[in-house]
Parts: structure tokens; C-alpha cells; sequence
């Protein structure tokens, strides 16, 4: 029944490409539910912290370390309007860039790609968000879905980005 | 009461208190380009200032560069094992001499003009000496040393007051809320966990004093988290009739010299060590281990007061020590009336196994920093509040009046403690006006 290694070896960019994509059309109208359905049902999400960005997020304290438990959980907080950091929502856009499929093991297809997340607020100049994704993709059921992303902050610090209270 | 007026001085226009009555404070503290000014003479130039721990510091050569009460610093061990602050500026010319964050010196060489210092400070080497003139002395131009600098349980603070009391006197009351943490190491030794958090917020930075340990914020602020405590099968609602806004009743403590804290009976769990639902249930039998071992090392009544009580120690003027869901050491400072910097980390036992500091580390994810599910949200209550603060010439007072009046203890809900930030600023503001 399972054919892990061939699944994931017949992967192309272009529809890695298209997932990532599609994707940052979801968290860009922030249809989180539907952004939801693109994870596995073991999904992590990680923004390491700036200072150490190779760390693991056992040992270290990240800006973001999610089990699928608490993405869940943050996204049912993203769209409370109690969630004062991003109510109104901020207006975002994200240019994804430079992707490469970096690596096949066992079902897991490793992928890296560059991103520019723009965020906007009323009176205040834009944030801009520069950094690398780093992707762990599984197919399930023929879909490419979600394992684990990793969003690493080029920043020096998150200074004047102040908080990453959205979807990164 | 005198009608407002927009200037300031050694009569209390900034801060205005009515005994048992009322209790404000002008938003020109917020926004005055003069009152940073002063700030950083009177409270930055004189008082303790935290500068680091360490445990940052393992070994000889190891350093951290940061900012602290406004200047460059260099926070170093030196060869001899001596923990150092150094003024981070040439003494030629004024560079910065290191450059990098962190890491291990050998000595610290200057790149303008090749200067180079011990790691002690002391200067070692000038390239193309002999051209100075015969007074030139080698031995008095080393870096710049801060006048004082004292550990408590190795937390370490700075002072450029050469004639100020020691560290310990100043901390006061503070001691015992810093005790607390510490004896949550069974060797009595904390460490800070590497990942830093560094963030600005568009605010000014006293407004974080008051919100590290304001509990009445807690449920309009921070609803969505209280909200996710709730899914996970926490209990977070407050005893009905009571008059409470949270399902325990805490303090609020003054501890002497303008340092003030919350004391709370703990109900979102505790990595030391009190469960919740959120660890799951085969972290159970661990936090009773640490639980047990407190209980051995400590006595039943002070192992229950460290593992059962929470607090939020501001330490007078700019160090928060948050004592609960997990533990972090935040430090913050202006950058302008409008704008601070804040640098936070997570503060652990050395002697925690993977499990546990994984735990501790998830479970200060949930609530704090950038990233969680309740700082944002201060973030974005405070910058809402210096919005509102451009209107200070219209708009002019805060009131912090809750909880006045009533003889009995302060509730953490109430304001006391906040009062006891804003009474001591006031004094040291007029004795160095």
C-alpha cells in the first residue's frame, strides 16, 4: 500500500511551488481554517529565535515552538477579536522566492525557500519580515501537506518587528 | 486640587496622591523628551541597574555585549575568573571594541587604530607607541570599569553611583522573591537558557513596569490566552460573588525601594513544580519527583511556597523577574519617550533533565514573548495607551486609585503596587531635580 520513497521522489518544484504559494494566498486572506487543512495531523511550526536560528527548540528558548496542538489552539486566538496584537487583522503579503527541494528521506521531502513578509498597521511604517523557510513536506492521501515549518528571521533581533503575533 | 499645569518640578505636579482618596499621574512622564532626560540622571546614573547572570559568564574569556543604564557594555570574565563590566569605548579614539554579541576573547582589539585590552581591561598593546609623548601612561588607559558592580545569587547589577549602598541593601525585600526563585535549584544555581528575545515596543518603558505586574489587564488584555487555558482544561474562572476577577486571590507587596511584586496562589501550573492538564499526564509522575525532592531539601511549608505561589518582581527601575508558568528575566530601556527596548530570557535549574527544561521551555512559549499567546497582546495594550498619550496636554492624568481606601491587604488586582513604582520614582525624580 505505502510506497513512501516513490511518492516522495516523483515530487517536482513546481508543485512544491505551488503548495507554498497557495499556501501564502491562505495566511495572506487569513483563511486560517482552510491554511489549517494543509498540515499534518503531527504539524510544528518554529520561528527560532534571532540570536540563535540553527537551535533546537528544546534547549532553547524560541520566539515560536507550536506542537499541532497549540497551532490549533493560535489559530482559533487569531481569529477571536480579542486577539488585540492583530485585531483588526494586519494586512500582510508574502513573497516567497529561491525554492528548493534541499532534500528526499523516507516519506519526508526537505524544502527550503527565501520569504518577504510585509505587514502593515494603521499609522505605523511597514514591518518587513526578511528570512528563510524551511519545509518538511508528506504526502498523505496524494496531497502534499505540511509536516513542519520553520520560519528563520534574518534580523540581528526583532527590534522594531516587535512582536510575531501573526502567522509568519 | 491645583489645576494641572504643564510644567514640572520639585512640587509633585507629575505624581499627585490623595491619601486613601486618589492617586494620579500626568501622561507627561510618557512623553517628555525633559523627563527621559532626567530619568537617565536620576535613575539610570544612580540606581542598580541589572546588567546580567552568571551563568552567561561559564568560563574564563566568555563574554556578552549589551546595552545597559545607556551605555556600551561589556559584561566579561577574565582570566582570573572575575566576573567585569567594562565601558565598551576606545580609550583613543571611542570605538566600541568588541563588536559581536557573545562568544570567548582573548583580549578585545580595537579596529580602528589596533588598541588592544586584557579582558580585564587593562590595555595591553598600542601599535607604534614610541611616537607618544613621555606622559603618555599605558597603565591609566585601560577600559573604563563601571564604578560598582555586585552580585545577589548571582544575578548581577551595575551602579555609577560610586557612593551608592551596596546591592543587597538596595534590593531589600526583593531578596526573598529572588530567593524564591533560586530555590527552585536543588544545588541553588539557575541558569539563563541560551535564545534571547529582543524586541521594541513603540511605548514608553515605565508603561511595562506597570504591566509586568498589573493583574486587573489580565482578563480584558488577555482573554484569548485565558480562553486557551480554558480548552486545555485549566480552571480559570473566578469564585462567583466574590468580587474577584481571578479564581485566586493574590497580593500586591511593596518590598522597599521602589521594588514591588505580586504574590500569587498559583493556578496555571508551575514547572516546579504544580501540574496541569496542559504537560500531560505522563509528565504526572516527574513534577511529583520535583515536588518531593523540594519537600526534602526545603520542609513541607517552603517547598508549598515555591511551588504553589507565582510572582511578577519588578526590580526598581527596569528588571522583571516573572515567577510562574515558567520563569523569565526581562530588562528594558528607553529609546525615546515613545520607544523601549526590551531583552528577555528564560531562567532554568542546571540541574533540569531534557523533559523537564522542554516542558518549562514549551510552557513559557504559551504565555510570554513575541510569539505567545498573552505578550503581544501587552505589546499591543501599551502602544494603544502611548497612542492615546498624544492627547496628554487634553487628556492629562492616569488614575491609579484601585484598591485605595480599603485598610486590608492589596489585592494583585489592585493598584498599591503600582503606586509603590510610581512613589519611589517620584522621590528619587525630586531628589535629583
Amino acid at each position: 500500500m505505502n510506497k513512501p520513497l516513490d511518492e516522495a521522489a516523483t515530487v517536482s518544484r513546481a508543485e512544491v511551488e505551488d503548495l507554498l504559494y497557495h499556501e501564502a494566498d491562505l495566511l495572506d486572506a487569513w483563511k486560517l481554517d482552510d491554511w489549517l487543512k494543509l498540515l499534518t495531523d503531527d504539524a510544528t511550526y518554529y520561528v527560532p529565535p534571532n540570536d540563535k536560528p540553527d537551535a533546537d527548540h528544546r534547549y532553547t528558548l524560541f520566539t515560536i515552538a507550536d506542537d499541532i496542538v497549540r497551532l490549533r489552539e493560535r489559530v482559533i486566538r487569531l481569529k477571536d477579536p480579542n486577539c488585540h496584537a492583530e485585531y483588526p487583522p494586519s494586512r500582510t503579503r508574502r513573497m516567497i522566492s529561491n525554492v528548493r527541494i534541499t532534500g528526499v528521506s523516507g516519506d519526508t521531502i526537505s524544502v527550503a525557500a527565501n520569504f518577504v513578509v510585509y505587514r502593515f498597521r494603521r499609522h505605523t511604517e511597514p514591518y518587513v519580515f526578511v528570512g528563510r523557510y524551511f519545509y518538511k513536506l508528506r504526502r498523505i492521501g496524494g496531497a502534499l501537506k505540511i509536516a513542519e515549518r520553520r520560519a528563520v528571521l534574518d534580523a540581528e533581533e526583532l527590534g522594531l518587528l516587535g512582536s510575531v503575533s501573526f502567522l509568519l | 486640587m491645583d489645576a494641572p499645569r504643564h510644567g514640572h518640578g520639585s512640587n509633585g505636579q507629575l505624581v499627585v496622591e490623595i491619601p486613601n482618596t486618589s492617586f494620579r499621574v500626568n501622561r507627561e512622564v510618557f512623553v517628555s523628551k525633559d523627563v527621559l532626560e532626567r530619568e537617565q540622571h536620576a535613575l539610570f546614573d544612580t540606581c542598580w541597574i541589572y546588567v546580567g547572570h552568571a551563568s552567561e559568564l561559564r568560563n574564563p574569556g566568555d563574554f556578552k555585549t549589551r546595552f545597559v543604564a545607556g551605555r556600551p557594555i561589556i559584561f566579561v570574565r577574565d582570566r582570573g575568573g572575575e566576573v567585569r563590566a567594562l565601558i565598551n569605548s576606545c580609550r583613543h579614539r571611542g570605538a566600541t571594541v568588541c563588536r559581536e554579541r557573545e562568544g570567548n576573547a582573548r583580549n578585545f582589539y580595537c579596529m580602528y587604530h589596533g588598541w588592544t585590552y586584557q579582558l580585564d581591561g587593562a590595555l595591553r598593546n598600542v601599535p607604534g607607541e614610541d611616537a607618544y609623548p613621555s606622559g603618555f601612561d599605558k597603565k591609566a588607559m585601560g577600559l573604563v570599569a563601571v564604578p560598582r558592580l555586585e552580585s545577589y545569587r548571582d544575578f548581577y547589577f551595575l551602579n555609577f553611583d560610586p557612593s551608592a549602598e551596596s546591592l543587597e541593601q538596595y534590593l531589600a525585600g526583593a531578596k526573598d522573591s529572588i530567593d524564591l526563585v533560586v530555590d527552585q535549584s536543588p544545588s541553588g544555581r539557575m541558569e539563563i537558557i541560551s535564545g534571547t528575545q529582543e524586541y521594541d515596543i513603540r511605548a514608553n518603558w515605565k508603561l511595562l513596569v506597570e504591566n509586568s505586574v498589573d493583574d486587573y489587564h489580565l482578563i480584558a488584555t488577555h482573554a484569548t490566552w485565558l480562553n486557551y487555558m480554558r480548552n486545555s482544561g485549566v480552571n480559570v474562572m473566578p469564585p462567583k460573588g466574590s468580587g474577584q476577577l481571578l479564581p485566586t486571590k493574590g497580593a500586591g507587596r511593596d518590598l522597599g525601594n521602589g521594588h514591588l511584586t505580586t504574590d500569587n496562589p498559583n493556578f496555571r501550573g508551575r514547572p516546579v513544580a504544580k501540574w496541569i492538564s496542559i504537560y500531560g499526564e505522563e509528565a504526572k509522575a516527574d513534577i511529583d519527583a520535583i515536588r518531593a525532592e523540594l519537600v526534602a531539601r526545603l520542609g513541607e511549608a517552603r517547598a508549598a511556597r515555591v511551588a504553589d505561589t507565582n510572582r511578577n518582581l519588578a526590580i526598581f527601575p527596569n528588571l522583571v523577574i516573572n515567577d510562574g508558568s515558567s520563569v523569565t528575566v526581562r530588562y528594558f530601556y528607553p529609546i525615546a519617550p515613545d520607544h523601549m527596548r526590551v531583552v528577555a530570557w528564560a531562567l532554568g535549574p542546571v540541574e533540569e533533565t531534557e523533559a523537564q527544561r522542554a516542558r518549562r521551555l514549551h510552557a513559557f512559549l504559551t504565555f510570554y514573548g513575541p510569539g505567545g499567546f498573552a505578550t503581544p497582546d501587552d505589546v499591543a495594550a501599551l502602544e494603544a495607551a502611548q497612542q492615546g498619550y498624544t492627547s496628554w496636554r487634553d487628556v492629562q492624568w492616569n488614575d491609579l486609585s484601585r484598591g485605595m481606601g480599603r485598610n486590608e491587604e492589596q489585592h494583585n488586582t489592585d493598584e498599591e503596587h503600582l503606586r509603590v513604582f510610581w512613589r519611589h520614582w517620584k522621590l528619587r525624580m525630586e531628589d535629583h531635580a
